[in-house]
């Protein structure tokens, strides 16, 4: 990781702080897809540099209010901000891993050229070498640990170390806001670990502002700022402790549920109905 | 016809010596040089199926041109690239493999052949004119189909040119893409346009049949050499320049049909290429081992 980035990201967030420092602003957001409503009146803000974890069952809308942040899926009223400015796709300053499977194994392409799409894979024309770009995606291919791999092609890899190179991509335009669809998600234990320690690491040193969406809480609670609990049609925002209580998840999800606390400091929630929920948006 | 001298300058001057070969030629290469291009695109998107079922669909339209008095090349470009919008209409993958997809198209591939059999007869035409659409010919390749094939080939490596970055990008990561400002949809349906294109022309040169030799195959090749997208780009175009040429030149000097030459070397090379890969792999494997027991012994 060169001076030149960190020094970047640190401009960026004075200037940010200067006026407001919001990552993001929510404003009374609804949002429907097909016609039906995902959640309605939600509003959030986001300080630069936290570390959010977005939570809630299985359909409530969480990966909807990603790709709202995103702009990828429209607002039907309130409005999202986010670093000061309407959201809308291809912002720069945001970097995104969407939910999903492993890549194909077949798939052949080097994690390299991955990186590299992140970095001008929207641009038109024929792609020329260029010193500068290779610089930087070999910068971010060593912050995240993968310069190892980083030449082989991407379906070769394991799970972990896709999601390496996945965050490489999402942080090489220089972004100053991470957005992680479930991350951690079929990956094994150490893995878990090793990643979201990578995700905090980024956050804390590198004053990445992280949104995280997350089946489970526990593999990152020790470090986790802020909860968005999405359930119900509604997305509840505050400090852990706050959020995820037997009081208030009851009352958002209007159905009875049971926060309870394990030996080790693991949180579990209980009573809560998954029902198989519908999927608008197909992953 | 005479046979080759096996002196490379005179072969070459043997092979164009008559008009008919050079068009054979010329729009080979060009045929060569979108077919090669897209031919990485559509194995990188694992849109093969979609390839052939565009081919097949553009056998009704050079038959139908063919019944109107129209050169045939016209009917195939309206006819597949028709039919790519369709597809993209719908929307849906055709390589999915969804088994009520997979039916339905199946039936619809059997219906266009079927339809282009009927053009032909009310033509009354020749079964020769079938049998190059079908398989291919170096025969009839006219001066106006060579101008068409020019065009066609220009705007279709033009709009790879201008797109292909964007469409790597969609390929492999399209949920990225789209939130960084990329049209995937949209790309999509023009990127099935660029390959009907490309399948129209490979037609003239080896038939709705073997159009997986120039269309498929070459990328297929590549993609297994390397997986570096402007390497593997390049050796496929490479690869479907060298499997035309040759195969048009040992069609002439054999008097055997063109298309059974470049799909038979389309294919030893395919065949070729996995199979030193295949033995590569295995002695690394046995390298592992030995130094595991090496290791073990130490």
């Amino acid at each position: 990781m060169s001076c030149a980035i960190i020094l970047r990201i640190l401009v960026g967030v004075a200037v940010d702080q200067k006026g407001g420092g919001m990552a993001v602003a929510l404003e009374r957001a609804s949002v429907s897809l097909g016609g039906q409503l995902v959640w309605r009146d939600a509003s959030l803000e986001v300080a630069a540099g936290e570390f959010v974890a977005i939570l809630g069952p299985n359909g409530a809308g969480k990966s909807t209010l990603l790709k709202a942040l995103l702009g990828v899926v429209p607002l039907s009223a309130g409005t999202a901000r986010v670093f000061g400015r309407t959201v809308r796709r291809g912002n720069d300053q945001v970097g995104y891993l969407p939910q999903r499977r492993r890549f194909d194994p077949d798939l052949r392409i080097r994690a390299l050229d991955l990186v590299r799409l992140g970095l001008d894979g929207d641009r038109l024309g024929v792609p020329l070498p260029s010193r500068t770009k290779e610089a930087k995606v070999g910068e971010m291919i060593e912050l995240v640990g993968a310069t190892a791999y980083a030449g082989r092609p991407i379906g070769e890899l394991s799970g972990g170390e896709q999601q390496r190179i996945l965050i490489a991509q999402a942080l090489v335009t220089g972004a100053r806001m991470l957005m992680l669809d479930e991350p951690l998600e079929s990956l094994d234990l150490n893995n878990q670990q090793a990643i979201s320690d990578l995700i905090r690491t980024i956050c804390q040193r590198h004053l990445v502002t992280v949104l995280l969406v997350a089946h489970d809480i526990n593999p990152i609670l020790p470090f986790v700022d802020r909860v968005v609990y999405v359930a119900g049609g509604h997305v509840l925002c505050g400090r852990p402790e706050e959020v995820i209580r037997t009081e208030t998840l009851t009352r958002l999800y209007g159905a009875p549920v049971e926060v309870l606390r394990t030996s080790d400091g693991r949180l579990v929630v209980v009573g809560q109905h998954e029902p198989v929920s519908y999927h608008p948006v197909d992953h | 016809m005479q046979g080759p001298s096996w002196d490379l300058v005179a072969d070459v001057q043997l092979l164009l010596q008559f008009h008919f070969m050079q068009n054979a030629f010329v729009a080979g290469t060009l045929v060569a040089l979108l077919a090669g291009a897209a031919g990485y695109f559509v194995v990188l998107r694992g849109q093969s199926f979609a390839a052939h079922m565009l081919s097949q669909v553009g056998f009704p339209g050079a038959a139908g041109a063919v019944l109107v008095h129209v050169a045939p090349v016209f009917g195939l470009v309206a006819f597949c690239v028709a039919a790519a919008l369709g597809i993209g209409w719908v929307g849906r993958n055709v390589d999915a493999g969804h088994r009520a997809e997979s039916a339905a198209v199946g039936s619809i591939l059997a219906f266009s052949l079927g339809l282009g059999l009927l053009f032909f007869r009310l033509y009354a035409g020749s079964a020769a004119g079938i049998y190059g659409f079908l398989f291919g010919t170096i025969l009839g390749i006219s001066d106006r189909d060579v101008q068409l094939t020019f065009v066609v080939a220009l705007l279709g490596l033009g709009a790879l040119a201008i797109f292909g970055r964007r469409l790597v990008f969609a390929t492999v990561d399209p949920d990225v893409a789209e939130a960084r400002g990329v049209n995937v949809r949209l790309l999509s349906i023009g990127f099935l346009v660029i390959v009907a294109l490309s399948v129209a022309i490979t037609v003239q040169i080896v038939g709705t049949l073997l159009i997986f030799a120039l269309l498929v195959a070459p990328g297929a090749s590549a993609l297994q050499l390397t997986a570096r997208p402007v390497r593997a780009l390049a050796l496929s175009v490479l690869l479907s320049l060298g499997f035309t040429w040759l195969g048009v030149a040992l069609a002439y000097f054999s008097d055997l049909p063109v298309g059974f030459f470049i799909s038979t070397v389309s294919f030893v090379a395919y065949v070729a290429i996995r199979a030193v890969k295949g033995a590569s792999a295995i002695r690394r494997g046995n390298f592992q081992l030995r130094g595991a027991w090496f290791a073990a012994e130490a």
